[in-house]
């Protein structure tokens, strides 16, 4: 007590960084701006609608659930905005609304809130939410043609076409300028390559995430692609441009509560993904296999983590080897 | 070993982790005055890792300064004398900062600051005169931790120790008393440095300084240049400003590349480690034989009116040394025994300054109240920060669960609380509160074995 005022007393350290959850999702939404400002580019109002409609659902579904469960409201650290542009970047802007609501559903009601809100997840909910679309809604394959006008929003499920990773054979592909510029059939968020790895820097130069789940992730894929197209690299330039490749390595696949917190425990993740990305685009009777390969790996996360956790500082290394044989 | 041009070195090998701190060292000029005698003192029988003193003395003893006052015959400890020249008028329990009781005598002050007349120069002919001198100086280590510095010392010739380093890192925020060691006591560092690398055989001596603290290290730089020394063995190092590399693991890791394994000490790889306010201490003993009973402090934060440097006897009261800088600008929200990294929250001003206290800083409201705790997002900022290459979040699920083998496994007991981890959490999670629950749990269970 001093002057009549209580002291406060707390445990050191004394000083905190200003960083916050809230802070860490805000810049992930700028992140995502580039991207979204091309998706009302290309697809016009519509993606923009879409998009709008997907965050206010998230963050109604997030503070209905928190009051229901009688959980303190945790709308204020933004995850609930971040999780419902990612589930509209996810879905192509023709897809009817409602639709998008029951996928922001399965994101925040079941996969987050059920498991206990932010940081408890088993998977990313905004993978969750797109496979719970994409087996549900042939919609979600129906894709909107790029540049059809900016005011064009009823004519919508009349353009549809294919995506470069569907093209049958002998038809025309875009132009790899086109690709990285994102004039190409596609979900809304996914397509403008140039916008995404603009969205992806910020979030380095930020520390908001280190480049090595995206970068491993890309590589792996196009290493793969260059051996199973025999050294072509026109191939593996489509391939690591097409889809939602670089949209889940830099903003799916480094979802905090759901990817390894060790480097090397990054390394075997994104190795993963890119594993299984190319094996269901070789191999599979899917065009895309992206959110399935990220959400396989979210699942095996925690076995990563128990290989791969660093030990403490100064563990002699027979200790080490003996303690990796018993865990 | 890398070298600079100017023959400074730098770290072998870079700490991990860490963060980065704001320097706030605005007492870096303030030339370390000494404060008006107290009325009394309150001198703790408990200022060191090990075992308690027990007090010597009687109340109404007169005693003067440097007189022996609490002692033990326990190895790791250390002896207390009186801090002024008066009259004990009690032997009581009084309440610790850490909220321990503690017994401790209360001198009253005659004003005249006499000297005991047994005072006199320590004799030395070998390394168990000068162990047993630093002994009875009362020395532990004035960096904060407070180890006994003679139980560092006394390692047995054929252990294959070959370095001591000496840490003027003060990676702490504010402390700036090593600061001013190094640029007002230089000539006291550098003797006893030889002195002690002479008389124990150490191969090397690294003195480490922060790249922060560019005039410290050029002054040691200069003595050290200066003094004849055929194989040049000892040696400045600079090291990167980042907290916390002054903790003693991170200085042998630093300036030998050797990592100091769990549950060992610096002796195990051959080093010892000590604080450069120690080791100026022990050559001003051995000129003078005053043992230790006053130290230097930093008082300073947005609530002290006049922040300075201070000489303070030890057992003076915090609040008459924050009255002695102009009392409290604002209303306290907050009083730290120690760095905002490691130092205690005390109650109050009614507390003892200790042996080992480098700083007392008081924040007023704006920089006391820590934000909000949210819950964990996994970022994994608590792992990249932790120089000792732990996972705090997975420590917590353990703690959580009560599991003392998941604890062991992910070495929780290996954590030494430097707050890097809570400090770089943007959940604000008290981080350090679970790494202690963490080690309370791992000792019940060990005692239940």
């Amino acid at each position: 007590m001093i002057n009549g005022k209580t002291l406060h007393v707390s445990i050191s350290p004394h000083l905190r960084t200003t960083k916050t959850t809230r802070s860490v999702m805000l810049d992930v939404i700028i992140a995502l701006c580039p991207a979204l400002i091309a998706s009302g580019i290309i697809f016009g109002l519509r993606a923009l609608v879409l998009t709008a409609v997907s965050v206010i659902a998230c963050v109604v579904f997030e503070y209905a659930m928190r009051k229901i469960l009688g959980r303190s409201n945790t709308l204020g650290d933004l995850s609930a905005v971040v999780t419902g542009i990612l589930i509209a970047f996810n879905c192509p802007s023709g897809l009817p609304v409602w639709m998008v609501i029951v996928g922001d559903a399965v994101a925040i009601i079941i996969v987050k809130q059920c498991f206990g809100g932010i940081g408890q997840n088993f998977v990313n909910p905004a993978i969750a939410g797109r496979i719970f679309m994409l087996l549900s809604f042939g919609q979600m394959s129906k894709w909107t043609a790029p540049m059809a006008g900016f005011m064009n929003l009823t004519k919508v499920e009349a353009l549809t076409g294919a995506t470069p990773l569907a093209v049958a054979e002998g038809e025309a592909l875009p132009s790899l300028t086109d690709m990285l510029l994102g004039i190409r059939g596609g979900c809304l968020g996914e397509t403008c390559i140039v916008a995404l790895v603009l969205g992806g820097l910020y979030l380095v130069v930020r520390k908001v995430i280190t480049p090595v789940i995206p970068c491993v992730y890309i590589g792996t894929v196009a290493v793969i692609m260059l051996i199973a197209g025999k050294g072509d690299f026109n191939h593996v330039a489509y391939q690591v441009l097409s889809g939602g490749l670089v949209l889940g390595a830099v903003f799916m696949a480094t979802d905090y509560t759901t990817s390894p917190i060790s480097t090397k425990g990054k390394v075997i993740y994104a190795i993963g993904c890119g594993l299984i990305t190319s094996l269901i685009r070789i191999f599979g009777s899917l065009p895309e296999g992206v959110s399935y390969s990220i959400i396989l790996m979210n699942i095996a996360t925690p076995l990563i983590e128990r290989i791969t956790t660093p030990k403490p500082f100064g563990t002699p290394k027979k200790e080490k080897k003996a303690k990796e044989e018993t865990a | 070993m890398a070298k600079l041009p100017g023959g400074v070195l730098t770290a072998v090998k870079q700490v991990r982790g860490g963060v980065k701190v704001a320097h706030h060292k605005n007492t870096a000029d303030c030339e370390v005055i000494r404060i008006d005698t107290p009325k009394s003192v309150t001198i703790p029988m408990q200022m060191n890792i090990g075992a308690p003193c027990e007090p010597v003395v009687k109340v109404g003893d007169e005693v003067a300064v440097g007189q022996l006052i609490g002692d033990t015959d326990k190895f790791v400890s250390a002896p207390i004398h009186a801090t002024v020249s008066g009259k004990v008028t009690a032997i009581s329990d009084i309440k610790m900062p850490q909220g321990n009781m503690a017994k401790a005598v209360t001198i009253e002050s005659d004003g005249e600051m006499r000297l005991w007349e047994g005072i006199k120069a320590p004799e030395i002919n070998s390394r168990e005169d000068f162990i047993k001198a630093v002994r009875a100086s009362g020395l532990v280590g004035l960096g904060g931790a407070g180890f006994p510095t003679h139980v560092k010392l006394s390692f047995p010739p054929d252990k294959g120790i070959d370095t001591l380093v000496i840490n003027a890192a003060e990676c702490e925020p504010y402390i700036t008393v090593d600061y001013r060691e190094c640029i007002d006591n230089s000539w006291d560092i550098l003797s006893a440095v030889y002195m002690i690398k002479d008389m124990f055989g150490f191969k090397k001596v690294v003195i480490a300084v922060e790249d922060n603290k560019p005039e410290a290290l050029k002054i040691l730089k200069r003595i050290a240049d200066d003094r004849e020394d055929v194989n040049d063995e000892v040696k400045v190092m600079v090291l990167k400003s980042k907290y916390p590399q002054g903790a003693e693991k991170m200085m042998v890791q630093s300036a030998t590349g050797r990592k100091v394994p769990p549950g060992k000490l610096p002796a195990d790889v051959g080093c010892v480690v000590m604080n450069v306010a120690s080791v100026a201490f022990i050559s001003r003993y051995i000129k003078t034989g005053k043992p230790l009973v006053s130290r230097s402090l930093t008082i300073d934060g947005s609530a002290i009116k006049e922040p300075k440097n201070v000489r303070v006897p030890i057992g003076t009261n915090i609040g008459e040394i924050i009255d002695f800088c102009g009392g409290f600008s604002k209303d306290p929200c907050k009083l730290i025994m120690g760095g905002p990294m490691m130092g205690v929250a005390i109650v109050g001003t009614d507390f003892p300054v200790l042996k080992q206290n480098n700083a007392i800083l008081a924040f007023a409201e704006d920089d006391a109240i820590l934000k909000k705790e949210t819950d964990c997002i996994r970022c994994g900022s608590c792992a990249s920060a932790c120089p000792l290459s732990l996972t705090p979040t997975n420590i917590v699920r353990a703690v959580k669960a009560k599991d003392p083998a998941a604890l062991n496994r992910m070495g929780a007991m290996v954590c030494m609380e430097c707050g890097s981890c809570a400090f770089s959490c943007p959940a604000g999670k008290p981080l350090v509160q679970y790494m202690r629950l963490a080690k309370t749990i791992l000792r019940e269970e060990a005692a239940k074995k």
